[in-house]
């Protein structure tokens, strides 16, 4: 699609399809350079995501250290924590050894270790599978797109106005209409085109993150019953754009009540990934998810990629022994992960006699404080 | 003309074997760290057991012979640990299955389910479990990928004359290993 624009564009204006070509070329190689190397950190600085070591958390840490056994990642992701009651989590890095994995505190104080599992799974299954190189280039090659055309516009509104025709010494009055109207369709198309193309291709990795994280996991009801959570839950990420929607776990633009998933969303609907998860009844393989797909949606049309198919079957596990007790104590899960924010925040904790717990910021001069509860001085 | 064909043929074909071969390796390779890689996890879990016997001893005064129980499995898998792959199975399945027993009699003792240590172990210890499964898991699937380019035409014939033979599984004799511990109050 680039090509084709370029090509059209640099004809009409300069009388050489292979000039726009280069020029292309050029826009698509600057911003992929710079998405490449600037790209991770940027979108973990805008969620003030704050990373953690293992002790800080050691379930999450497990978690996370078990499904990069499973999958047959090399290095251990980094791991971050954002702070936000939201229900979300996103991974990041351009290639596997350079990886992390963000998720809200509100999301890991709302799930058991399962669901956990199965949602860090999904995750990593995005670094596993290059998704996050690949909608990189794809976002790269759309916005070179969009652009070119954009500029493209602009030249041709300003020679229009300015009476300015180029004339054509080579003749051929009607041909150059011809490429005229087409440069123009490619301008108003192409961006739409391309904006489609890009969030199909992103839906189709979504399944496939889908499905991985049940083949590594053995147990697709974990991430079904995770995601359930998410969609119960209504609030909005703060820092989420539509630029970054793609890397969440779930479209932290959808509203409650879309049931259909329209051609611009960037994740297909949650009740239908919940679906397809819950029929795969006959194993935990890509098979059995693609098969488990095309009995949803009643189409013959695959949607796992053929090479990634070749495993044989592969059965489920049952559930580990979190799900038989009761659902996670939200409370003691709350103070847990509210504690680590504030340890991972410089702030001091002090617990006073009386059983407050008094923290203390990072600036803080004098050297005793006075409980707000029963007025016990407590040194520093 | 015929002769550029032929060097041509004569030198796609070196290029395929070229790369058939760095495929087997690199699954070979694979296989090798898979299987290191569940030696790290099962050390691990060797390891925890004795803090976890400490941390728990206090507590459950009437449960003697399920921690010597564990204590005895636990040294039997250590030696084991040079073994084959089946003997190997076998001791930390009877391993499992012991730790089972006792997680599943801590329900009885609401002071140590209350305890942190005991349950930044317990955590662990899942935890560990855990990696073991995913880790044997792993192992398996890369002992699949790499027999069936072992055995499957026509890398098998570059197999066959370069040395490469299949590998043989970490099966559980025991199934239910990774069942949930099932607690009756009767």
């Amino acid at each position: 699609m680039l090509l084709l624009v370029g090509y059209f564009l640099g004809l009409y204006f300069f009388g050489s399809g292979i000039g726009g070509l280069i020029i292309a070329l050029v826009i698509w190689g600057v911003m992929s350079l710079f998405a490449f190397f600037r790209g991770d950190n940027i979108l973990l600085a805008l969620s003030r995501a704050k990373k953690i070591s293992r002790d800080d958390h050691p379930r999450l840490y497990n978690v996370v250290e078990e499904m990069k056994i499973a999958s047959g990642l090399e290095k251990m992701p980094d791991i971050y924590i954002i702070d936000d009651p939201a229900l979300n989590a996103f991974a990041t890095g351009r290639d596997p050894n350079r990886a992390a994995v963000a998720i809200t505190s509100g999301l890991l104080q709302k799930l058991n270790r399962d669901q956990l599992q199965g949602v860090i799974g999904h995750e990593i299954s995005h670094i596993k599978n290059r998704d996050v190189l690949l909608m990189a280039i794809t976002a790269v090659l759309l916005g070179t797109i969009v652009i070119l055309a954009w500029y493209a516009t602009r030249i041709l509104f300003f020679s229009g106005m300015a009476g300015n025709r180029r004339s054509s010494s080579s003749g051929g009055g009607s041909g150059q209409i011809i490429i005229l109207v087409l440069a123009i369709v490619l301008m108003v198309l192409a961006p739409i085109m391309a904006q489609l193309i890009y969030f199909a291709i992103s839906r189709k990795r979504e399944y496939l993150a889908d499905a991985s994280s049940a083949l590594y996991t053995r147990y697709p009801e974990g991430l079904a019953s995770a995601l359930e959570k998410l969609a119960a839950s209504t609030s909005q990420l703060k820092s989420a754009n539509k630029a970054t929607a793609p890397m969440y776990i779930i479209n932290p633009f959808r509203k409650k009540g879309m049931s259909a998933s329209d051609l611009t969303s960037t994740h297909p609907p949650i009740s239908e990934r919940v679906r397809i998860l819950r029929s795969m009844a006959g194993g935990a393989s890509f098979a059995d998810y693609d098969q488990a797909y095309r009995q949803i949606h009643k189409t013959s049309r695959r949607i796992v990629p053929a090479s990634a198919m070749a495993t044989g079957a592969i059965g489920l596990r049952a559930a580990g022994s979190e799900v038989t007790e009761k659902e996670p104590d939200e409370i003691q899960r709350a103070r847990e992960t509210s504690d680590l924010l504030w340890r991972r925040s410089d702030y001091k904790t002090i617990t006073c006699d009386c059983g407050t717990k008094l923290r203390v910021p990072p600036g803080f001069k004098a050297s005793s404080i006075r409980c707000p509860h029963c007025g016990r001085i407590n040194p520093i | 003309m015929t002769w550029y064909i032929i060097v041509g043929v004569v030198v796609i074909l070196i290029i395929l074997f070229i790369v058939t071969y760095n495929r087997l390796v690199r699954l070979r390779n694979q296989v090798k760290n898979a299987w290191a890689q569940i030696d790290v996890q099962l050390k691990r879990r060797h390891d925890l057991i004795p803090n976890l016997i400490e941390t728990v001893k206090g507590y459950m005064k009437y449960e003697r012979e399920t921690l010597e129980a564990i204590t005895k499995a636990r040294n039997l898998a250590q030696q084991a640990a040079s073994s084959g792959p089946a003997v190997r199975a076998k001791a930390e399945t009877e391993l499992s299955s012991a730790l089972g027993r006792l997680l599943a009699v801590v329900e009885n003792y609401p002071d140590l389910k209350a305890n942190q240590n005991f349950l930044a172990l317990q955590e662990e210890l899942t935890s560990t479990e855990n990696k073991i499964s995913f880790s044997r898991q792993y192992y398996n699937d890369s002992v699949l990928s790499y027999n069936n380019r072992t055995q499957m035409f026509p890398s098998n014939m570059v197999a066959s004359m370069t040395g490469f033979k299949a590998s043989e599984f970490f099966e559980v004799s025991v199934a239910g290993e990774r069942e949930a511990p099932k607690v009756s109050f009767t």
